[in-house]
């Protein structure tokens, strides 16, 4: 559904040339659903946006749905849906309005575009706002009405620019319900940007890390996480038995460190090692004050593969 | 060129429905030519006083401000272009394989629409003021102002994509360059009498040659005015949409 090659973006910021896109070579295989991670400024909406048409590459190339951006990008236009990060309908038109406009930009006809957006309207539970202006429309329904937009058309690829930005929970979660369903009754594809790692862990199957502008790891959540990071286990003993509760932990993981009587170790299904480390050191008369198991998301995995933390780059 | 002209239809479509679904500011628009025909009509007629333009003040005057209505119109395309630029509604509909230039044309259109029952009115108004009527020949002038609307609006809407991080730039250039550019069209009062500084920058401005082909056409006649009216019309309605749709394929927003 895509396939890139040394896709490449820089822009001119003054006299200095700025790279937002390095070298992205990249494959989405028809109905898979892909999270784009990285804090801001990292080169995912330029990504998004080069995959869209809306911005050229400096160099490389992408084929999208079928078609080259840069040969054919209204071509490119007509199979995808965008869903951009902000409100997409204006603010002083009525929703069927635009619902129904944003059809006849997508070529149907009218009767077309008024079935679709019947359809649309009752499946994202919009209605009886049809007559409404959009601006009094509350937070949530904004962001069903531009999910409404983007698939007026019925595209078999949808792109998401950080769709959940500000929204409540509550929200999110229902817009989520909306995109499952899409996924489940369609088979539609599905490529998102996110900062929100709990988002992408959850929600994706394939997580794309990307930072300064270039893809730094490419897999599963669970697999990024395993490989990456693995679990942490942290227990508190009397400063005596520190060398003893050492020896005992290194037999069941990597030990890291230990601090004023807390040792640190990493270890593989760290839930399974747990029970068992604890029972060694009971044996070995080390009375143990505290443990946990701090298992691994994906800031851990971006820490490990970036030295940076994610959280640092999310809007405060 | 089918799809183009629909897709023009469909942005038009979709920006005039801020005028139907809101009349109350096209009433409002529809006051204030006739507001300034009234109030600017009795004292041009004074300093004319019995020269050749005392005959029909009207006939001179009118025509310089339906020129005057289409570059305030049209050189506001940008304005309301910088509320959606602020929101994501235009990146909405660029994602959408509607054709560029469309984007562009429909945006003027809508704001030339207006223009036509403004100037319908006005001259309708001016009739019993000794206003002569021809209709083919103010038609034929209305067309070239709308060719000529086109470019302008484009411009507004380069404008308005180059000013997006700061909207106030929009209006300081816009308001910087309509002001010379009208008066130095000789719209509002006869610039023969001026300095030559004056006849110089106007000559270059291609604003005069659209007032004086309006004037020649609103008095019912053909002239050689009526050409170069029609050749500034076609240069600004190139450059425009050429400058404009660059704006729009080229800006990363």
């Amino acid at each position: 559904m895509i396939h890139t090659e040394k896709l490449t973006r820089s822009f001119r910021v003054g006299k200095e040339t700025v790279e937002a896109v390095r070298g992205v070579d990249l494959d989405v295989a028809p109905g898979e659903l892909v999270a784009f991670l990285g804090p801001n400024g990292a080169g995912k909406s330029t990504t998004l946006k080069m995959l869209t048409s809306l911005l050229a590459p400096t160099s490389g190339t992408a084929r999208v749905a079928g078609l080259d951006v840069l040969a054919d990008p209204a071509g490119v236009r007509q199979r995808i849906g965008y869903i951009g990060q902000n409100t997409g309908a204006g603010l002083s038109y009525r929703v069927w309005d635009e619902l129904f406009l944003q059809g006849r930009f997508y070529g149907l006809s009218r009767s077309e575009a008024t079935d679709r957006g019947r359809e649309l309207v009752s499946s994202l539970a919009l209605d009886g706002m049809e007559l409404r202006k959009v601006s009094s429309l509350s937070g949530g329904q904004k962001r069903r009405l531009d999910i409404a937009l983007g698939l007026i058309h019925s595209p078999e690829l949808l792109f998401l620019d950080e769709p959940s930005t500000g929204m409540d929970p509550q929200n999110r979660a229902n817009l989520w319900e909306h995109i499952i369903r899409l996924r489940e009754q369609h088979g539609t594809t599905i490529v998102l940007t996110t900062h929100y790692l709990e988002e992408a862990d959850t929600m994706s199957e394939r997580v794309v890390v990307i930072d300064h502008g270039r893809i730094i790891a490419d897999d599963t959540a669970a697999r990024l996480k395993a490989k990456q990071a693995g679990d942490r286990i942290t227990f508190t003993v009397w400063p005596a038995d520190v060398p003893r509760a050492r020896e005992v932990a290194e037999r069941a993981g990597e030990v890291t460190g230990d601090v004023s009587g807390t040792v640190t170790l990493r270890a593989e299904s760290g839930d399974r090692v747990l029970p068992g480390l604890l029972s060694a050191l009971a044996n070995q008369q080390v009375a143990v004050q505290a443990a946990t198991l701090h298992q691994p998301t994906l800031d851990d995995v971006f820490l490990s593969l970036t030295g940076r933390s994610l959280r640092e780059g999310v809007d405060a | 060129m089918a799809t183009m002209l629909a897709d023009t239809r469909s942005v038009w479509v979709r920006e005039s429905l801020t005028i139907w679904r809101d009349p109350f500011s096209l009433i409002f628009s529809l006051l204030q030519p006739l507001i300034f025909l009234a109030l600017f009509g009795p004292l041009l007629s004074g300093i004319a006083g019995e020269g050749d333009l005392g005959t029909s003040s009207l006939q001179w005057f009118l025509p310089g401000v339906v020129v005057m209505i289409t570059m305030f119109g049209t050189s506001m395309v940008g304005s309301n272009l910088q509320y959606e630029l602020m929101t994501g509604a235009f990146e909405r509909i660029l994602a959408t394989p509607l054709s560029r230039p469309a984007l562009l044309v429909g945006r003027a259109l809508k704001e030339l629409t207006p223009l036509v029952i403004q100037a319908a009115i006005i001259t309708l108004v001016a009739v019993p003021f000794g206003f002569e009527l021809f209709p083919a020949h103010i038609a034929l002038g209305l067309l070239l102002l709308g060719l000529f609307g086109v470019g302008v609006g484009s411009l507004s809407y380069a404008l308005a994509i180059a000013a997006r991080k700061n909207e106030w730039v929009f209006w300081a250039v816009q308001q910087t360059l309509l002001f010379p550019l009208l008066i130095l069209s000789g719209m509002m009062l006869p610039l023969d009498t001026g300095p030559e500084w004056m006849q110089v920058l106007s000559k270059l401005n291609p604003l005069t040659y659209m007032v004086e082909a309006e004037r020649v056409l609103f008095t019912g006649s053909l002239g050689i005015e009526v050409l170069w009216g029609a050749v500034a019309a076609c240069a600004t309605a190139a450059i425009g949409l050429w400058v404009g749709i660059r704006s729009v394929t080229r800006t990363d927003f």
